[in-house]
C-alpha cells in the first residue's frame, strides 16, 4: 500500500471520527490512529464495517507500560482487513483505575487478549464476560510486565521433600541481574562518574 | 424405567496428557461424553519471554525467538529481524533474501512434518510419525550445517543471515527435495483414504470462513475454511514475489481439511526450495553497514576499525531509532507477528509477540462445543499448537 492511499485513508477515517480520534500518523508504511478510550467500541465496529476498511481481524491486543505519562498504559489494537489488503493500529490510553470498554462483543478474539493484558499490565476491560488471569500461576499477584515489576518477581516455587508438595518462597538470587550503563560519559551521564566526586569536593 | 436425572460433571483433562501436545490443562464441562464448555488453562510454560527481551539489546533478543514455537525457530526470528529492519530502515543484501526464504520454506515443513504425523499418532496411527522424523532428522542435519545447531538456530538476524550455506550443502538440500514426495505419496497413502482417520477427523471442529475471521485464525486454520489468505502472497517479503507457488485451500474447515492442506502445503515448500536455490545470486548475506552486522573474523585480525565494530557490536549493541513497527510473516501455524516499540536505546522498549498458537487456542471451546471427548485431541491436533509460542 502507498503513502498517497494511507493517507487518504487516514483523512476518510478522521472524516467520520472526528470526535474519537486524536491523532493519526503515518509512520514506516504503517497507519496509526489514536483514539479516546471510551469509544474504542464505537472506533473498531467502524473500522470493521466501514467498506474502505473492512478490517475483518483484530490481529491482536496489547499493553505498553509508560510509568511517566499521567495515564501510564497504552492499550494498542492491531487490525488487519483481507479484502483491503491493509493493516491498521489504534491506541488509547489507560491507567489503573480507568477502565477500557471491551471489544470482545465485536471481535471474540479480543477475549484472550483482554485476559492477558489484565493479567500482564492491570488494565481493567470493562463489560468483559471473564476476566480472568491467563498466563500466570494460580493466585499470582502483581502484574509482570509493568516497567516496575522486577525482573526476577518477587517469589520462587520448589517441591518440598519433607512437605511433599510444591512451596512458594521469596526469591533469593547470589547475584542480581547486572545492567550495564551503555551511555557515554561524554554525551552527559546522569550519575557522578567515577572519581568525579573528589573533584567536586575540591571545588567547595 | 424411571428418568434418571443425570448432571453434567466436569473432567480434567491434563496438564500431563500425551494428546495435550505440551502442558495444557483443560477443564471441560461434560454431558455424557458431549462437551458442553471446555476451559483452556494456558500458561504452564509462560517464561516471560516479553518481559526479558525488553532487558536485552537486539541481537541478544534473537535466541528468545527460537524458544516460542520451537519447531519452527527461524520463522519467528524472521519476524523479529523483519521489524528491526523496519525501524532501523535498512534493506538486506539480495541473498540474504533468498537464504531467508530458503530456510522458512525448510522450517516449514520441519514443523508440518511434526504436525500431521502427531495429528495422526493423537488418532491413531503410529507409523507415520516414524516415517516422519526421519525426514525431519535430515532437515535437522542441514540447520547443523548451516547454523551449527539443531533446534535453536539463532540464524535470521537483523541485517541478514548469520553466515553463508557451507559448499555442498545447496545440492544436498536439492537432493533430498527430489525424494522427500515418496516418503510424502507413503505418508498420505497410509492416511487420506483411511477409514479410521476420516471417521476421526471428517466434520470435526468446523469453522466457517466468517468465524475463522473473526476468531482471529490465521495460517492453515484460516485457509482450511476457505478464505485465500497468505502473507507470503499478499504481503509479499523478502522474495517470496519472485516465487512462483500456488495458496491450497480448503473446503469445510475441518480436521481433515486442514490436514490435507498442511500435506498439500509441503509440496509448495518444496516447489519454493527448489526455485530459491537455482536463483540464488552470490554475493554477501549480512547488511554491508558494519553499525549493524559484525564483522568478518579475517578482517578483525588486520583491521583496528573492525575490531571496535565487533566489540561494540557485542556489548552494547546497535541503537534503533525511535518508533514502534508491526511485522509478520506466515510461520507454519499462521501469523507470527511481532509489535516492536523503541525509544532509541539498545534495547527494546516493548516487544509483544503475536503467536498464532495463542489465538487458536483461545478458540478451543468454540471448537470443541457439541463435540465428543474424544474429539478434543483430534482438534488440537489440527490446531498445530506448540506450548512455547502459546504461553511465551
Amino acid at each position: 500500500m502507498t503513502t498517497q492511499m494511507l493517507e487518504d485513508l487516514r483523512d476518510h477515517i478522521i472524516a467520520r471520527l472526528e470526535d474519537d480520534i486524536f491523532e493519526a500518523n503515518i509512520a514506516v508504511g504503517e497507519l496509526t490512529l489514536v483514539g479516546r478510550a471510551e469509544s474504542i467500541g464505537k472506533i473498531l465496529r467502524f473500522l470493521r464495517d466501514d467498506p474502505e476498511c473492512l478490517c475483518k481481524q483484530l490481529v491482536d491486543i496489547c499493553g505498553v507500560d509508560y510509568p511517566a505519562r499521567s495515564k501510564r498504559f497504552e492499550v494498542v489494537y492491531n487490525l488487519l482487513s483481507f479484502q483491503q489488503n491493509l493493516r491498521i493500529r489504534v491506541k488509547v490510553e489507560a491507567d489503573e483505575d480507568t477502565p477500557v470498554p471491551s471489544v470482545v462483543e465485536l471481535f471474540p478474539s479480543a477475549n484472550w487478549y483482554e485476559r492477558e493484558a489484565w493479567d500482564m499490565y492491570g488494565i481493567y476491560f470493562s463489560d468483559h464476560p471473564d476476566l480472568r488471569r491467563l498466563l500466570t500461576d494460580y493466585g499470582f499477584s502483581g502484574h509482570p510486565l509493568r516497567k516496575d515489576f522486577p525482573l526476577t518477581g518477587f517469589v520462587e516455587v520448589r517441591y518440598s521433600e519433607e512437605q511433599k508438595r510444591v512451596v512458594y518462597e521469596p526469591v533469593k538470587l547470589t547475584q542480581d541481574f547486572r545492567t550495564f550503563d551503555f551511555m557515554s560519559p561524554w554525551e552527559g551521564a546522569h550519575y557522578i562518574l567515577p572519581g568525579d566526586e573528589k573533584a567536586e569536593e575540591k571545588a567547595s | 424405567m424411571a428418568d434418571v436425572d443425570i448432571e453434567n460433571y466436569s473432567l480434567n483433562f491434563g496438564p500431563q496428557h500425551p494428546a495435550a501436545h505440551g502442558v495444557l490443562r483443560l477443564v471441560m464441562e461434560l454431558d455424557g461424553e458431549i462437551i458442553e464448555r471446555c476451559d483452556p488453562h494456558v500458561g504452564l510454560l509462560h517464561r516471560g519471554t516479553e518481559k526479558l527481551i525488553e532487558q536485552k539489546t537486539y541481537l541478544q533478543a534473537v535466541p528468545y525467538f527460537d524458544r516460542l514455537d520451537y519447531v519452527s525457530p527461524m520463522c519467528q526470528e524472521h519476524a523479529f529481524a523483519l521489524a528491526v529492519e523496519k525501524l532501523l530502515g535498512i534493506e538486506i543484501p539480495l541473498r540474504a533474501q533468498y537464504m531467508r526464504v530458503l530456510w522458512s520454506e525448510i522450517t516449514r515443513i520441519l514443523n508440518h512434518l511434526l504436525n500431521i504425523t502427531t495429528h495422526a499418532m493423537d488418532v491413531g496411527a503410529m507409523t507415520p510419525i516414524l516415517w516422519g522424523f526421519e525426514e525431519r532428522e535430515q532437515l535437522m542435519v542441514f540447520y547443523e550445517r548451516v547454523c551449527g545447531a539443531r533446534l535453536h538456530s539463532a540464524y535470521f538476524r537483523p541485517g541478514g543471515v548469520h553466515q553463508d550455506m557451507p559448499a555442498g550443502l545447496a545440492e544436498d538440500i536439492l537432493a533430498w527435495a527430489e525424494n522427500f514426495p515418496k516418503v510424502l505419496e507413503d505418508m498420505e497413502a497410509l492416511l487420506l483414504e483411511n477409514r479410521i482417520f476420516k471417521q476421526r477427523n471428517v466434520d470435526i471442529g468446523i469453522a466457517t470462513a466468517e468465524e475463522a475471521m473473526a476468531w482471529g485464525f490465521s495460517g492453515a486454520m484460516l485457509r482450511g475454511s476457505g478464505v485465500r489468505w497468505d502473507l507470503r502472497k499478499s504481503q509479499p517479503y523478502e522474495v517470496y514475489d519472485r516465487m512462483d507457488f500456488d495458496i491450497v485451500i480448503g473446503k469445510h474447515g475441518d480436521c481433515y481439511d486442514r490436514f490435507v492442506l498442511r500435506c498439500e502445503e509441503m509440496r509448495q515448500s518444496l516447489r519454493i526450495i527448489k526455485q530459491s536455490i537455482e536463483e540464488m545470486p552470490a554475493g554477501p548475506v549480512t547488511s554491508m553497514s558494519t553499525k549493524i552486522s559484525p564483522p568478518k573474523r579475517g578482517e578483525m585480525k588486520r583491521s583496528m576499525e573492525a575490531l571496535i565494530h565487533h566489540f561494540k557490536l557485542y556489548t552494547e549493541g546497535y541503537r534503533v531509532p525511535e518508533g514502534e513497527a508491526y511485522a509478520a510473516v506466515e510461520a507454519p501455524k499462521g501469523e507470527f507477528g511481532v509489535y516492536l516499540v523503541s525509544d532509541g536505546t539498545n534495547k527494546p522498549y516493548r516487544c509483544k509477540i503475536r503467536a498464532p498458537g495463542f489465538v487458536h487456542m483461545a478458540a478451543m471451546d468454540f471448537l470443541c462445543q457439541g463435540h465428543m471427548l474424544a474429539d478434543a485431541p483430534a482438534v488440537l491436533g489440527s490446531m498445530d499448537i506448540v506450548f512455547g509460542e502459546v504461553d511465551r
